[in-house]
C-alpha cells in the first residue's frame, strides 16, 4: 500500500492523480494512482488494501465449520461460491461423498449466485459507463434472485447454507417453483439488457477495442474466468476440473476472441443463458426427497430427531458443536468456477480441530493486477470501463 | 502423515529425469502431488515445467505461505501450477528456515507471481530474490511485523 509512484516520464510534464479509494466508479475501496499526460494514461498502479480484514488469519482461529461465515465476506456479491468451494476443500482432506441430491442442490444454486452476480456487474458496469437505466433493471432482477436465496437459506447475502458434508436445510416446500418463476422470466430481461447495450453506439464506442489483453499476456497475468475467456482461452474450471458433478450437465464454455471490454461483456452476457440452461437442468434433477447430508458420524451433525431420540446422535451433536472434528493432517488446493474466474481455497489440516492454515486464491486479486495492462496508453474514461470489465469485488481482493 | 508414493505420475517421473537433484521428496494426498524442491533449484526447475513442451505448465494459480513455526525449516513456500492444455495441476513446495526465509522470485517465469509474491512478503516475511518491486501490498506501508506468521497474535498486539 504505497502513496506515491515514480513517475515514467518526469514530474515537469506530467500530473499524478489519485483516483478513489472513495471513486464511485471503482466499486468499493480501490484506490487507482494514474500518472496523466493530459487526458492519457502513463502509468496506472493499483493500490490496494483498505478493506483487509485478516478473514484468512481469523479462519485459523475458528473450528472447520464456524470458518464458513468467513468465506461470506470474502466476496460478497457470490458468498455460495465461496461457501462451496471452501466446502469442496474440506471434504476433499474429510475424503467424504456428498449425497447427489446436495450436489445438484449446490450446483443449482452456485449457477443462481452466478446469474445474480453477472446481473450486478452488468448494472453497474453499464452505469460507470452512462447508461443507467441498465443498472435499474439488473437490480431489478437481481432482487428476485436475492429473495429465492432468502427463501432457502434464510439469508439473502451471507447464507452460509453449504455445510461441510452437505447443506444446511432441507429446502422449503415450492422451491424449485419459486426458481422456475425467476428463471422463465429471465430470458426476455437478457434480451432487453441486450436490445439496450448491444448495438448502442455509446456502448461500442466506449467499450469496443478498449482494454485489450491478448490471450498470452491474460494467461502470463494469471487472469481467469471471463477475462480469460474473452480473450479466447476456453478455460473453464466446471469443464476442465469437474466438481460437484458438473460433469452431469450440458452447457458451453463462452468464449471470445477480442479481447477488449466488449468481448467480455458478450461473455459474460452468455454465461448468464448457460446458467439459465444449467439451472433448468438441476431443477430436472434434484430429486424431491432424499439425503441432503454425507453419512459420516463425528463430523456431520446428526439429524435433529436423531439428536434427540439416540445417545450417540446427543453425544456427536454436543461433540461436534462443542470441538469440532478432527480431519486428518494433509494439504489439498480446490478450485472452481466462481463468477470472477479461479476461485481457489488451499486449506492445511495439521490434524486438530481447526484449519492450520486457509489460503484464498481470489480470482479478483488476480484479475485486478492485469489493469494496468488494460489502460496504459489509452484515455482516463477508459479506466472507468478498465476497472468496470475487470469485475473486482474489493472484499475478495484484500479479504 | 502423509503418504509416500514416488514417481506415480509422468510429470515427477520427467522432473526426476531431467535432475534428480531437484527433487527431494514427493508426496501424494487426495489425488494432489506435491513436489519439494530444493531452494536453489526453484527457479530452475520453474523455469523446466512452464517451457517444456510436454509439460508446459504455464498457468501459475496461486503462491502460499504455511508457517510450520516453532518448527524448523519454518516456512513452506507453495507454487500452484496448473497446464491449461493438459489439464494437470501440480504443486511445487520449497521449505525455507525462519532465520533466512528467502527464494529466488519467479516473476521472469509467470509474471502473475509479482502480487503473489509481494502478498507472501507483506503477510509472512519471506524475501523473494529478483523480484521487481518487493514491497508491502495489503498492509500500510509502515507496519511492523508478519500477521499471518503464527507467532503473530490473531488479536494483533494491542
Amino acid at each position: 500500500m504505497s502513496t506515491t509512484i515514480e513517475t515514467v516520464a518526469g514530474s515537469a510534464n506530467t500530473m499524478v492523480l489519485n483516483m478513489g479509494p472513495q471513486h464511485p466508479s471503482t466499486h468499493g475501496v480501490l484506490r487507482v494512482v494514474l500518472e496523466l499526460d493530459g487526458e492519457i494514461v502513463l502509468k496506472a498502479r493499483p493500490v490496494i488494501g483498505y478493506l483487509h480484514t485478516g478473514i484468512e488469519k481469523n479462519m485459523e482461529a475458528k473450528t472447520y465449520s464456524q470458518a464458513i461465515t468467513m468465506t461470506d465476506r470474502i466476496d460478497y456479491l457470490a458468498p455460495l461460491s465461496n461457501n462451496l468451494c471452501y466446502c469442496l476443500a474440506v471434504e476433499k482432506i474429510l475424503g467424504i461423498e456428498i449425497p447427489k441430491r446436495a450436489q445438484y442442490i449446490r450446483v443449482l444454486l452456485t449457477e443462481m449466485t452466478r446469474i445474480a452476480s453477472h446481473l450486478v456487474w452488468l448494472g453497474t458496469h453499464a452505469i460507470d459507463l452512462g447508461a443507467m437505466s441498465v443498472f435499474l433493471y439488473t437490480f431489478r432482477e437481481r432482487e428476485e434472485i436475492m429473495k429465492i436465496f432468502e427463501y432457502v437459506s434464510g439469508q439473502r447475502m451471507m447464507t452460509s447454507y453449504f455445510r461441510i458434508g452437505g447443506i444446511a436445510l432441507e429446502p422449503p416446500p415450492n422451491w424449485l417453483d419459486h426458481i422456475r418463476r425467476v428463471i422463465d422470466a429471465l430470458p426476455a430481461h437478457i434480451d432487453e439488457y441486450e436490445g439496450l447495450l448491444t448495438n448502442n453506439r455509446i456502448w461500442l464506442g466506449r467499450t469496443k477495442g478498449v482494454g485489450i489483453i491478448s490471450a498470452e499476456d491474460a494467461i502470463a497475468m494469471g487472469a481467469s474466468g471471463p477475462m480469460l475467456r474473452g480473450s479466447g482461452v476456453p478455460y473453464d474450471i466446471r469443464k476442465a476440473f469437474p466438481y460437484s458433478s458438473y460433469e452431469e450437465f450440458d452447457f458451453d464454455v463462452q468464449t471470445q476472441t477480442a479481447g477488449d471490454c466488449f468481448a467480455r461483456y458478450q461473455v459474460r452476457v452468455a454465461e448468464i443463458r448457460e446458467s439459465i440452461k444449467i439451472v433448468r437442468q438441476a431443477m430436472e434433477k434434484v430429486p424431491a426427497e432424499g439425503p441432503i447430508k454425507a453419512t459420516a458420524p463425528g463430523i456431520i451433525a446428526p439429524s435433529r430427531e436423531e439428536m434427540k431420540s439416540s445417545i450417540e446422535g446427543l453425544i456427536y451433536h454436543f461433540k461436534i458443536y462443542t470441538e469440532g472434528f478432527a480431519p486428518p493432517p494433509g494439504e489439498v488446493y480446490q478450485a472452481i468456477e466462481s463468477p470472477r474466474g479461479e476461485l481457489g481455497f488451499f486449506v492445511s489440516s495439521d490434524g486438530s480441530a481447526h484449519p492450520y492454515r486457509v489460503k484464498v486464491r481470489a480470482p479478483s486479486f488476480i484479475n485486478l493486477q492485469t489493469l494496468p495492462k488494460l489502460c496504459e496508453g489509452r484515455l482516463i474514461a477508459d479506466v472507468v470501463a478498465c476497472i468496470g470489465t475487470t469485475d473486482i469485488v474489493l472484499g475478495e481482493v484484500d479479504r | 502423515v502423509e503418504s509416500k508414493d514416488a514417481d506415480k505420475t509422468l510429470v515427477v517421473h520427467q522432473l526426476k529425469a531431467w535432475d534428480a537433484q531437484a527433487v527431494t521428496e514427493v508426496i501424494e494426498f487426495r489425488g494432489e502431488t506435491t513436489v519439494v524442491v530444493p531452494r536453489e533449484h526453484l527457479l530452475r526447475a520453474a523455469a523446466y515445467l512452464a517451457s517444456e513442451p510436454s509439460l508446459h505448465f504455464s498457468f501459475l494459480s496461486d503462491i502460499t505461505t504455511v508457517d510450520r513455526f516453532p518448527l524448523e525449516p519454518r516456512f513452506e513456500v507453495n507454487y500452484h501450477l496448473l497446464s491449461l492444455d493438459r489439464k494437470e495441476r501440480l504443486r511445487l513446495k520449497v521449505r525455507l528456515g525462519g532465520s533466512d526465509p528467502s527464494v529466488h522470485s519467479v516473476t521472469e517465469i509467470w509474471p502473475t507471481a509479482n502480487w503473489h509474491e509481494r502478498e507472501n512478503y507483506d503477510l509472512m516475511g519471506i524475501r523473494f530474490e529478483g523480484h521487481p518491486e518487493l514491497s508491502r501490498i495489503l498492509m500500510p506501508d509502515d507496519w511492523e511485523g508478519y500477521p499471518q506468521r503464527k507467532d503473530y497474535p490473531v488479536e494483533g498486539y494491542r
